[in-house]
């Protein structure tokens, strides 16, 4: 058999890591990965945040991102070692021979030139064919992509096309010099599910068209599931487990593998309405400060004491606007918010200190929404002593209390926020709204910047602490399996407004309305062959209409 | 003292010496200072290991006592060029709308005036003392240190850890001070450690013109002014300050490095 295509044995990556007051000092990010990849295979590497996915990926490239060094194993590339590559062999081999696509479509172009420029620019930089070749594969690459207007979308610059189609133009610029390996890292993450799934569709036939290798790197199993042939599963720079997609699906062999596939199904029995209203918006409209239109129109949503209301929608359906309309951050232009049978003060300097206790808000970074230079114990000692007057040992000990809470334990009250992982760091937001014994907490994406494993730790936490505390949840998220999660009643909001509001049963069954349908049905699922037979059924439902 | 850098150490060895210096000036200092100790312009001997001045005044007594002045004066400026700066400058961050606008136009107008203009007007029609002369070179200086500290605050008022705060319903006071503060102060610190020397040059500067430090008091500027002419002649009394305001700019920057990157490595900063 010839050799195949990438071929990686006993990989080593190190990184120097300088800790403050300690000499610096080596690290290993990766050991003993191998694998191989045949022409026109897919290999999904997925490993949560620091696994040490992207590492791997970039290595077939032998290119080491922020200090890292490739310290031990071989790289071949059609049979040749790359790591041995000198500075020029390395230039012809980058942006010709393999390729890269990035997470960020809309950092990664170059906003002051046209999209037609950058998209052949490795093309010609590398001699492969004349700039008239360049433009026409180009244009034949958007068409295949499923871009608009194929022929005129090269004239247009990055800031004019939408996130989604940028992603699809930076897939065109990785395949237009006719590579034969392609490193997608993380190409639809930052995208909304209903885009997601048109991306990761153009990126499926586009591969299958043009009999590329490709490595896909992600963190979402369910994604990776659809494009890939074979799953490496990373964990902390060491292989778990390696197998055929529908092996590493169906049939996981190693306890990680199969959290990983059984993540996201939690699921939350709803609680009955209750009549009892701690939070209503009753046609609320909004809009920024000097402008003139509403990014808000006429939402009225009630809220149930002791209750979670999720607000589901995709970025710029104004969902996080409600929230900052019921916190008083943005006073509404029409409508008004009563809290607890009280009318709120539309503005936050209108309202009395119990309103804003009561009223406690978690954000989606954990890390900007604590106070860097604070520890622990003032950060969530604060409130303690900001709204109930507690001091000293009185302070201490309730914070141990709610440190309890949050399962992670007296030990961590003089830590700094830097010093914790993201989870801890959201677990410690959590007990500072609750030190505020609160009434309603509005949690804004607050697990979507976090791994699988550790979201599904803290919606656990929220439901625990619901049951005990009595607090009702606003729930902010793009992402339905949260919703399934933790909802017991649900507002769709598209472009600013509500498009379906209820108890989760009846916002989840159908009839759907046209948006909901579409919203429910891009969420990717953990089955092989889920992205065809949904791209059927829409191809047959617009053939029928 | 584990984990100082050399040139932390030479820094701090040396800003150290000025300061002892200034500070215990009577007890070091050989001889009076204004006393008439030898001829004119003497060349540094066992007796005046500086030599003497342009009227027979020992160089060092002058050094050590001018040192006094101008690290006394530059200092007090500079601390109070930074309390009113960043506090007025977290203030205009914070308030916003019309209130930054009108105090960040004032500061505009104070800054488009040439500081030492500036300067030499206010002092020619004050008296010319001290206390004066610290509140003058403090408030001038206050508008570079108001323009970092709004900067650097603008940026930290639009953080998450900030919005919580407001939300909690906390005062201006704590959000100055607890939440911004403490995160402005790196950037601050280093341009103290700038301040500071711009402040000795600033006061020598005057000296020099005859506006600052008056006679028969020393400082460094005007011990240049005094033997400025010895200098025709090849006499160096004159280039002796200028060697000790360039040793002590740069071992004071040195110590303001360190700190920098002290605090910043230490718990994280912003952005790492």
């Amino acid at each position: 058999m010839a050799d195949p295509l990438l071929k990686v044995t006993d990989l080593k990556i190190e990184a120097t890591a300088y800790p403050p007051g300690e000499p610096p000092q080596d690290i290993t990010i990766v050991e003993d990965i191998s694998f191989a990849l045949e022409k026109g295979r897919v290999l999904g590497l997925i490993g949560e945040s620091g696994a040490g996915k992207s590492t791997v990926g970039l290595s077939a490239m032998a290119y080491g991102r922020g200090g890292v060094r490739i310290t031990g194993g071989e790289v071949l590339v059609n049979g040749r070692d790359i790591l041995k590559l000198g500075a020029s062999g390395l230039r012809r081999l980058r942006g010709a021979e393999v390729t890269y696509v990035a997470q960020s479509a809309a950092a990664a172009f170059n906003p002051a030139r046209k999209i037609m420029e950058q998209v052949t620019e490795a093309t010609l930089a590398h001699g492969r064919t004349s700039k008239r070749k360049a433009e026409a594969r180009a244009v034949s690459l958007f068409a295949k992509l499923g871009l608009p207007d194929p022929e005129n979308f090269g004239k247009r610059y990055p800031h004019q096309v939408s996130g989604g189609q940028l992603q699809r133009a930076m897939t065109a610029l990785a395949l237009c010099p006719e590579p034969e390996l392609v490193i997608f890292d993380e190409p639809t993450t930052a995208l909304d599910v209903t885009t997601q799934i048109d991306v990761l569709a153009a990126i499926k036939d586009a591969i299958r068209d043009t009999g590329v290798a490709a490595l896909y790197i992600t963190h979402d199993l369910a994604v990776v599931a659809q494009v890939s042939d074979e799953i490496m599963v990373l964990r902390d720079g060491h292989r778990i487990e390696y197998g055929a997609a529908d092996q590493i699906i169906n049939d996981p062999q190693e306890d990680y593998t199969r959290a990983l596939v059984s993540v996201r199904s939690i699921d939350h029995g709803e609680k009955q309405p209750t009549d009892d209203p701690v939070m209503q918006a009753s046609n609320v409209a909004a809009r920024y400060k000097g402008t003139k239109f509403d990014v808000l129109h006429d939402v009225s949503v009630a809220l149930d004491a002791g209750q979670t209301l999720a607000v589901v929608g995709e970025s710029g359906s104004g969902k996080s606007t409600l929230a900052r309309v019921i916190t008083g951050l943005l006073p509404p232009s029409r409508g008004q918010i009563s809290f607890a049978g009280r009318r709120l003060s539309a503005d936050l300097a209108g309202r009395s200190r119990e309103d804003l206790r009561e009223l406690q808000m978690i954000y989606q970074m954990a890390d900007v929404a604590m106070n860097p230079r604070q520890t622990v114990g003032t950060i969530i000692g604060r409130p303690l002593e900001f709204y109930f007057g507690h001091r000293g040992a009185e302070k201490r000990r309730r914070v141990i209390e709610l440190l309890d809470k949050i399962e992670l334990g007296a030990g961590y009250i003089d830590r700094y926020p830097a010093e914790l992982s993201g989870g801890q760091k959201q677990r410690v937001c959590i007990a500072r709204a609750l030190a505020a014994e609160p009434r309603l907490i509005i949690c804004d994406e607050v697990t979507s910047a976090l791994d699988p494993l550790v979201a599904d730790g803290i919606l656990k936490l929220l439901l625990n602490l619901q049951r005990i505390e009595n607090v009702a949840y606003l729930f902010i998220t793009h992402d339905l399996a949260t919703v399934r999660a933790i909802a017991d009643s649900i507002a769709v909001m598209y472009q600013g407004r509500v498009v379906r509001y209820g108890t989760k049963s009846q916002v989840l069954s159908p009839p759907f309305d046209d948006y909901t349908d579409l919203l429910l049905s891009s969420v990717p699922e953990m089955k092989l062959g889920w992205l065809e037979e949904v791209i059927a059924h829409r191809k047959m439902e617009s053939a029928g209409h | 003292m584990r984990g100082i850098p050399v040139s932390a150490l030479i820094g701090l060895f040396f800003t150290g010496l000025y300061f002892l210096g200034a500070i215990f000036a009577p007890f070091i200092a050989p001889y009076g200072l204004s006393e008439v100790v030898g001829d004119v312009w003497e060349p540094s001997s066992s007796r005046h290991l500086l030599g003497t001045d342009s009227i027979g005044r020992d160089l060092l007594t002058r050094m050590i006592y001018g040192g006094r002045t101008t690290i006394f004066i530059a200092t007090m400026a500079t601390l109070l060029s930074f309390v009113t700066g960043s506090v007025l400058g977290f203030l205009a961050a914070v308030l916003g709308g019309w209130m930054d606008q009108l105090m960040s136009r004032l500061i505009d107008l104070l800054m488009s005036i040439p500081t030492l203009i500036f300067a030499l007007v206010v002092l020619s029609v004050m008296p010319v003392t001290v206390p004066v002369l610290i509140v003058v070179m403090g408030l001038l200086d206050s508008t570079r240190v108001y323009r970092l500290a709004r900067a650097v605050a603008v940026d930290v008022n639009v953080m998450d850890f900030v919005e919580a705060a407001r939300l909690r319903g906390e005062g201006r006071g704590w959000i100055i001070f607890r939440e911004i503060l403490p995160n402005a102060l790196s950037p601050l610190i280093a341009e103290m450690g700038l301040r500071f020397i711009f402040a000795v040059l600033f006061v020598s500067t005057l000296s020099f013109l005859g506006l600052g430090v008056q006679p028969p008091a020393a400082d460094w500027g005007g011990i240049v002014k005094e033997n400025k002419d010895g200098i025709v002649y090849g006499i160096p009394a004159a280039l002796v300050p200028a060697f000790a305001i360039a040793t002590l700019a740069i071992s004071v920057n040195l110590v303001a490095d360190w700190i920098l990157n002290r605090t910043t490595s230490l718990k994280g900063g912003r952005g790492g």
